[in-house]
């Protein structure tokens, strides 16, 4: 043995002194990572080649229409305002971005009125900041700053968006574009997803009139599509309601769009309790542990943290189906930016207000997407694969 | 069955753990057969028999994981029935150790030991830590406070599990095959912490199959057999002269292979 591993060139060693090699040069460096990634079979060559092939086929067409071919400033006459732009301004081969220009206060407020707008940037800003700090690592005073974003922000913003005490009264048939689907999509997401988490554990509840009335909303609300849930609260929720009372339709639409989501948010919920041991609600029992402290303490963080992919694809679909609201009447991101290019001047812009609101659209999910990859990573503990 | 005098340090004492007449079903299936089992303050009980035969259940039903349907179980002087209030009361001071060691894994092992000292016995933050390093110096891992469960071995977690059951200071600890989970060469760390805590005193039932243990430290060895007690006694008696038939086919099957 020894004899012929000598013949090989390789030293015999003594058991247990056998040194550790580095990988041969094939596993290894560029040369390595190509063979493994790109030409690992035949099969795989020409996958690789027809990629290649694809994205030059694609690539600079698509660069070109977006950047090189686009028209990104205004003629003269539009700069020292004698006259404001049109579709004529545009180069006919390339994005018209001028569209996006002369538009772009509407596309983010709608019909607020220009010398208030500062209200939603205050509100805008301060829901960054408090996001940011809740979710951040390093930040202190979690608990304030908690207790300020979900009980006195809520009521904040409301008074800086719709007005009243020393502002103008802003009605919400004003409210529209980006802030809109802001407006839609956040409320949504954050009010669905405790009331979420509450139906997922009343459905796996073992009081009998507490299940069945989770599986019931649940399954009703599962089975029937969203636009049938904003034309019931548009329609149907004034007819439950006192005669005199009125609803605003932005409240009844932010209320279907809640319990949609709330009902999607239950059941990806249930699959993350599902998969917790038993042994996790025993060990929690058995040191004294009550229901709710069990539930937050030690059951929830982990569905949760096993649930997030499946949210966070809720979330999205939440937040795409937004544009819905445009179906009752709401001039949501996409409904204002439609509205726009059926101005005269702009009649023809359609493809460069269709594109921007995709890339608005693109940037928004694919933020929470990798948000939520980042957050699985810091949450993971233990030895498991990631 | 006469229950065999102990070395009873107390047989006047009131008994810790009190079961009379326990009986339970699993749908059909009748698995607990009118247990009766006194446990008195500084008893070490070990409890075996073959798979399937209500060691575990039994024990269980101690701090109410399991429910029984029939008989009275009456711990530290209070009785368990359905109120939930009770039934926390009891669990406070009642530990438990499973065979997969239930620890929390987003947890640190710092954090599942003051987890309940902080919550449920509601003590300050960092008295609870000086609790828990105490216990952890004691289950010889003080070292490992900061990393999570899943970057431990099973023998490693099994000695966490066992001070997080400690950190509560409980009145009786109920082990449920400890070590049956382990590799080999990690059973007796697990064992030599359970043999230290049975020599400060500590109230134990074990359901284990480490007779070695079990003649090392019980008071008393149960064998059940089909949801019943068997047979129980001295551990020295238990092992060299078993009574019934059942026990000696079991004793032979554990103890030659």
């Amino acid at each position: 043995m020894a004899m012929s591993e000598a013949a090989d060139g390789v030293v015999p060693y003594e058991p247990g002194n056998r040194p550790d090699l580095p990988p041969p040069a094939s596993e290894r460096g560029i040369v390595g990572w190509l063979r493994h990634n790109l030409f690992s079979s035949w099969l795989n060559s020409i996958l690789t080649l027809l990629g290649i092939a694809l994205v030059v086929w694609v690539v600079p067409p698509v660069l070109n229409w977006l950047i090189f071919n686009a028209t990104w400033t205004p003629p003269a006459e539009v700069r020292n305002l004698s006259r404001s732009a049109n579709l004529q301004d545009c180069a006919p081969n390339g994005a018209c971005w001028l569209f996006v220009q002369a538009r772009f206060g509407q596309f983010v407020y709608g019909f607020y009125p220009a010398a208030s707008r500062w209200r939603p940037d205050v509100v805008f800003v301060i829901l960054c900041a408090s996001i940011y700090w809740l979710l951040a690592g390093w930040t202190p005073q979690k608990k304030r700053v908690a207790i300020f974003f979900f009980l006195i922000f809520p009521f904040l913003a409301f008074w800086l968006l719709y007005g009243g005490l020393g502002l103008d009264v802003i009605p919400t048939q004003n409210w529209g574009g980006f802030m809109m689907t802001l407006i839609i999509g956040v409320v949504g997401i954050i009010v669905s997803l405790p009331l979420g988490v509450l139906l997922a554990l009343g459905r796996r509840s073992n009081l009998p009139v507490l299940h069945m009335l989770s599986v019931g909303f649940i399954e009703f609300v599962r089975g029937v599509p969203l636009i049938t849930v904003l034309f019931m609260a548009n329609v149907m929720l004034p007819l439950f309601l006192p005669p005199g009372v009125e609803f605003d339709i932005l409240l009844r639409v932010l209320i279907g769009v809640i319990l949609f989501s709330a009902a999607y948010v239950a059941e990806v919920v249930r699959g993350g309790l599902q998969a917790i041991p038993k042994g996790q609600f025993e060990g929690a029992m058995a040191m004294g542990l009550g229901y709710w402290q069990m539930m937050r303490l030690i059951i929830l963080p982990q569905a949760l943290r096993i649930s997030i992919p499946a949210l966070v694809n809720s979330f999205i679909g939440l937040f795409m189906d937004t544009t819905l609201v445009s179906m009752v009447g709401l001039y949501d991101f996409l409904n204002m930016v439609k509205t726009g290019f059926k101005d005269a001047n702009w009649i023809g812009a359609d493809m460069t207000g269709y594109i921007f609101c995709a890339i608005v659209y693109w940037v928004c999910c694919f933020g929470m997407s990798r948000y939520s990859m980042h957050l699985e990573r810091k949450l993971h503990t233990g030895h498991k694969k990631r | 069955m006469a229950q065999p005098a102990t070395q009873a340090q107390a047989a006047t004492d009131t008994p810790m753990i009190e079961l009379s007449g326990v009986n339970k079903w699993y749908g059909q299936f009748h698995v607990l057969k009118d247990i009766n089992l006194t446990v008195y303050p500084g008893e070490r009980i070990v409890v075996c028999g073959p798979s399937g035969s209500g060691k575990s259940t039994m024990i269980r039903c101690v701090n109410r994981l399991e429910e029984h349907q029939k008989g009275r179980i009456i711990v530290d002087g209070v009785e368990l029935n359905n109120d939930l209030k009770k039934i926390e009361q009891i669990r406070r001071e009642v530990g438990m150790v499973f065979q997969h060691f239930n620890l929390f894994p987003h947890l640190t092992v710092l954090e599942n030991l003051t987890l309940a000292p902080i919550w449920v016995r509601k003590m300050p933050k960092r008295e609870a830590e000086e609790v828990a390093m105490t216990y952890l110096k004691r289950v010889k891992i003080p070292d490992q406070a900061q990393k999570y469960p899943g970057q431990l071995s099973g023998g490693q977690q099994q000695r966490v599990a066992i001070a997080r059951s400690l950190c509560m200071n409980p009145k009786v600890m109920l082990f449920d095959e400890p070590t049956s989970a382990l590799d080999p060469e990690m059973i007796k760390e697990v064992l030599d912490v359970m043999i230290e805590l049975a020599r400060s005193g500590m109230t134990m039932i074990c359901v284990t199959h480490e007779m070695g243990f079990a003649r090392t430290v019980a008071n008393r060895v149960i064998f059940m057999d089909r949801g019943e007690i068997i047979e129980q006694n001295e551990p020295e008696e238990f092992f060299l002269h078993p009574k019934s038939d059942r026990t000696k086919l079991f004793l032979s099957q554990i103890l030659h292979h």
